[in-house]
């Protein structure tokens, strides 16, 4: 187990290129579980290979428990890896595979098979121990995988790349399960690379979301949702994501094509001392309907969509589009929502930047 | 589906039946008629299976065989793990991976009596590079009149030759292995050793059937390198199956036995083609099978 | 024209695909064909596009039986999950080419190309390569090739699978504008019930081979006939468990009796499977009555907006709907709430007997 200092990190994949990484500087902590989320390309890969060795960051350093381990070799780093795809020992036994890391490791036969018996159980492979690796379904293989990194108990982390993008949609729940469980039970370190939100939220107690080899935050999946630090954190994580319109400020208030919505006074305040051009965001599932006599915000509505569990609603204020989920026993009236954009809900972003407490620039 | 369709196919492969009947089914008949018959000038008449028996109890020929097995084994002993031990040697990128396929493939461009005539000269103790340095070193290195000397020497002449072909296929299903399966061996320790046998061996396997099956087939019909080389001697020490067969045939003019021994010869390649493609076939299927079942989607 | 499936039957090597499938589809309507991988979405699709022979029934077109018909006769275009387009052709090109192969006029091919570009949102694109493309686009490419010959039957087979989930959102968005009025049978494969309810129009359960059930996709989900429909048509599924009814109260878990609801109190004594779903699962005790039930908790999946809480309630899998995000330990005790009113039962031979939205069996 360890804790990962990532000490002015970053990285051109050629001298005087452009960064795939851009420089940065993170601590993430001793036993817990960190995502990188982010579209193709943002850079989430390069940092997980970066950590695990397989690639030479350019610039910085990668500390594990404080030693500088940049320039050391995938296995002198004491990881454990699990791939996109399963990668087991097809002509090997469940139990040979999971022995395997251990006997290379000179370990005493009874403590292997100990230990093996021990993780099997942990990831609910005993019944399959005996079977080859190979005739088994994909996600026993991964777990098989992950039972080859856990099997080592003085491993630092374990670092997974996108690993359930074989399983059976049906079937990724179970196998979330058995991530979560592992986590609460061995206070490992786990760094887990995708660019799938659910993915990301249900494993991590940490987020670092990651566009254009920026991290643009990290923040637990319940900071991500109330108040993304950027603007495409609020796209990125919810469905749909957050609206977001242009806005300009006056006293307490912002003017949304004339129309005045209250946005908290310390928000104001800092966002009249920034500057920048500013743009209102607010979540589709935090607006809620203005109840009789209460004013608000009238909503064009354009589309409704009825999702079974609830109801989408797509609409416009003047030319901005926006999106209202609503519960599914809501009635709406086709002409039109009266909506009210509670307070604390109602955030302001300058050039992009969340505006206010928790908005500061990373980078 | 259509049927009319599938009628306008069979259509379309009709050239091709026609060009094998005329290459393959034809000659293959004849020689069938001909292992039947005793042909003398223009009259022939119906010997049976005399010929197949005459051929059967040939002690030479059976020497030949055996030769011939001897032969086909022992290359296939040596190329095999020294094709997988050179493709795993193979650098597997850059200019160096370019370099280093065309130097090895030059040894299967040669054409094959070219190999015979250049191993001919560069075996030989008066003006042949290693004939001479062999000679020099002291040993009595005679391809003519010792017959270990020429057996080694076809032997290593056709590794030369074939070698490269088990390291080109074998270097193919390497590359085709993912760089993910070496990171988790670097990260469970594994030695190069135990990366070979429990990674890449068995990730080898379908390519070293192929490989088996066409040296197989490949070195028990040889016939060119050796004629050239050794013309079969001493003595018939390095007379194989087909040069009896060529002897037999062109030099006697014993149509009817070298027709019997021609289909004996084929039925021996067959059964044990046979066996491979049995082999394949199983291995595949084992594979389906693992891959779960029904694939509907 | 409409599509009518008889009987259809597909099976290999002993192995049943498709099992009996009677199926009519209309014209100028969507028709989503939704099940789990495997259930026999794409060879029902193969079918239906002449690709696949049948064991036993027929397939016709306005009532012309076409199953022996080739698919290179046939009116049609597909889109797949795997983004297939000509990598050596610009985007023009690749639109344009089932109309060149129909010698149409150089005028109208180009109009044809533009509009359906447009309609797709990808007319900026035209003089790229597929190569050069984001997969979303990609996407959208393939799909204005198969609509541009404006086919009898368009087939569409899980096309958004391979997308990232905010292209997905993107896409699917736009799907039912995008088929809204054209003239052809538009037949879309699923696993995804949020998309089957999105794209609206008819849906078609498959499960192993076989159609459970066929109607307008809102009726099918509010009224789902067994509890495999639930299982399929409900993502995450319907929660079940087994109850007895007996003079006006149902018994779950060797509990005390329970009244019945209203739209329950015409049920017989027996024994039946009860089921709700996760969204009517609460957190906290909603009054008016409400039933409560405590699990464990099996692990929290978050997706962006929503949170799935897997529970195991007397050692049954159930999931619970919570907005927002909720961050909740595995093996954490957790008290779930419903309202009776909420309740489907479904009776031992696994019928629907009852659900809130109907007054089935009255």
């Amino acid at each position: 187990m360890a804790r990962i200092e990532l000490n002015n990190l970053a990285h051109r994949y050629a001298p005087g290129g452009e960064y795939a990484l851009q420089p940065m500087q993170h601590v993430w902590e001793d036993g817990g579980a960190y995502a990188l989320l982010g579209p193709s390309g943002c850079g989430k890969t390069t940092l997980l290979n970066i950590i695990s060795g397989l690639v030479q960051p350019s610039e910085g350093q990668v500390l594990f428990d404080g030693v500088d381990v940049t320039h050391r070799s995938t296995e002198e780093r004491n990881i454990g890896q699990v791939f996109q795809f399963p990668v087991v020992y097809d002509t090997m036994t469940v139990f040979q595979n999971l022995a395997f890391p251990l006997r290379n490791r000179k370990m005493a036969e009874d403590y292997v098979n100990r230990r093996v018996r021990q993780v099997a159980e942990m990831l609910s492979l005993t019944d399959v121990l005996d079977r080859r690796a190979r005739n088994l379904t994909a996600d026993a293989k991964q777990k098989i995988s992950l039972g080859r990194g856990l099997v080592r108990e003085d491993v630092s982390a374990v670092l997974f790349d996108e690993p359930l993008t074989v399983i059976d949609p049906h079937l990724k729940w179970q196998l979330r399960r058995k991530l979560r469980e592992v986590h609460e039970q061995l206070n490992l370190t786990l760094v887990y690379v995708t660019h799938d939100q659910t993915e990301a939220l249900t494993f991590a107690d940490k987020v670092v979301v990651m566009l254009a080899g920026q991290v643009l935050q990290v923040g637990t999946p319940q900071e991500l949702f109330e108040r993304p630090a950027h603007t495409f954190v609020g796209y990125f994580i919810g469905s749909p994501g957050m609206n977001f319109m242009p806005c300009e400020l006056s006293g307490n208030e912002a003017l949304v094509d004339g129309e005045r919505i209250a946005i908290d006074p310390a928000t104001a305040a800092a966002a009249s001392q920034n500057g920048g051009s500013l743009q209102l965001g607010i979540r589709p599932e935090l607006v809620r309907l203005a109840t009789e006599g209460e004013s608000g915000l009238l909503l064009k509505v354009d589309q409704v969509e009825d999702l079974g569990e609830h109801q989408l609603v797509t609409g416009h204020f003047g030319s901005h589009q926006f999106h209202v989920r609503l519960d599914e026993s809501e009635k709406i009236n086709s002409d039109g929502l009266r909506l009210v954009f509670p307070v604390e809900h109602t955030l302001l972003y300058a050039d992009e930047h969340l505006v206010g407490a928790g908005g500061a620039k990373h980078g | 589906m259509d049927k009319r369709e599938y009628q306008w196919a069979w259509l379309m492969v009709l050239p091709v039946l026609v060009l094998v009947a005329f290459s393959a089914v034809i000659p293959l008949m004849t020689v069938v008629n001909y292992s039947l018959q005793d042909i003398l000038g223009r009259s022939a008449f119906f010997v049976g299976a005399e010929w197949f028996e005459e051929t059967l109890n040939n002690s030479r020929l059976q020497a030949a065989l055996m030769r011939q097995f001897a032969f086909s084994f022992t290359i296939l002993a040596i190329q095999i793990p020294l094709g997988i031990g050179i493709a795993l040697l193979m650098p597997k990128r850059g200019w160096q991976a370019s370099a280093v396929l065309i130097l090895i493939t030059m040894p299967l461009l040669v054409p094959w009596n070219v190999v015979g005539s250049m191993w001919q000269i560069f075996t030989r103790g008066d003006i042949g590079l290693a004939g001479f340095i062999i000679r020099e070193l002291g040993y009595d290195y005679n391809i003519t009149a010792n017959a270990v000397d020429a057996w080694v020497t076809i032997i290593i002449m056709d590794i030369w030759h074939w070698t490269p072909l088990v390291a080109l296929l074998c270097y193919s299903g390497l590359r085709s292995i993912p760089e993910a399966y070496f990171q988790a061996a670097r990260i469970d320790r594994a030695s190069k050793w135990a990366t070979f046998r429990y990674i890449q061996l068995p990730k080898l396997t379908n390519v070293l059937v192929i490989a088996v099956l066409l040296r197989f087939m490949h070195s028990f019909m040889i016939y060119a390198e050796p004629f050239v080389l050794t013309g079969g001697g001493p003595g018939s020490s390095t007379t194989f199956l087909s040069q009896s067969l060529a002897t037999m045939a062109i030099a006697q003019q014993d149509l009817g036995p070298s027709a019997a021994f021609s289909i004996t010869y084929f039925l021996i390649i067959l059964a044990v083609s046979y066996v491979f493609y049995v082999t394949i076939m199983n291995m595949q299927k084992e594979k389906a099978a693992q891959q779960g079942a029904g694939g509907a989607e | 024209m409409s599509l009518v499936l008889e009987g259809v039957s597909r099976s290999v090597e002993g192995v049943p695909y498709l099992d009996n499938i009677n199926l009519v589809c209309e014209r100028g309507e969507f028709n989503v064909l939704l099940g789990l991988t495997r259930a026999g979405k794409t060879t029902l699709m193969r079918v239906m596009a002449g690709l696949e022979p049948l064991n036993a029934g027929r397939v016709l077109e306005d009532g012309v039986d076409v199953s022996k018909v080739s698919v290179r006769k046939r009116s049609l275009g597909m889109v797949y999950q795997q983004f297939i387009n000509y990598p050596a052709m610009s985007v023009y090109e690749n639109i344009a080419s089932p109309l060149r192969l129909e010698r149409l006029p150089k005028a109208d091919i180009d109009r044809r190309v533009r509009d359906e570009a447009a309609r797709l949102g990808i007319d900026h694109l035209l003089d790229r390569l597929p190569s050069e493309l984001s997969g979303g686009q990609q996407q959208r490419c393939a799909m204005a090739r198969a609509l541009v010959r404006d086919a009898k039957l368009i087939l569409l087979d899980e096309p958004l699978v391979n997308l990232d989930y905010k292209l997905r959102e993107g896409l699917r968005s736009e799907l039912r504008a995008l088929f809204a009025d054209r003239d052809t049978v538009v037949v879309y494969a699923t696993t995804e019930p949020e998309e089957a309810l999105i794209l609206g129009g008819k849906t078609a359960v498959l499960h192993e081979g076989r159609l459970l059930q066929h109607g307008p996709t809102a009726e099918v989900y509010r009224n789902p006939v067994n509890t495999t429909v639930t299982q399929v048509f409900a993502d995450p599924p319907m929660n079940l468990m087994q109850a007895r009814i007996e003079d006006g109260q149902f018994y779950v878990d060797g509990r005390e009796g329970i009244e019945l609801p209203p739209h329950l109190s015409h049920l017989a004594t027996g024994h039946y499977t009860l089921g709700l779903r996760p969204h009517h699962l609460f957190a906290s005790d909603r009054g008016q009555g409400s039933v409560s039930l405590v699990g464990e908790v099996e692990v929290a999946e978050v997706a962006g907006s929503v949170t799935y809480i897997h529970l195991d309630v007397n050692h049954r899998d159930w999931v619970v709907l919570e907005r927002g995000v909720h961050t909740v330990h595995p093996g954490a005790r957790f008290e779930v709430h419903f309202h009776r009113r909420h309740l489907y039962v479904f009776d031992q031979q696994d019928r629907l007997v009852a659900s809130p939205d109907s007054e089935l069996g009255q």
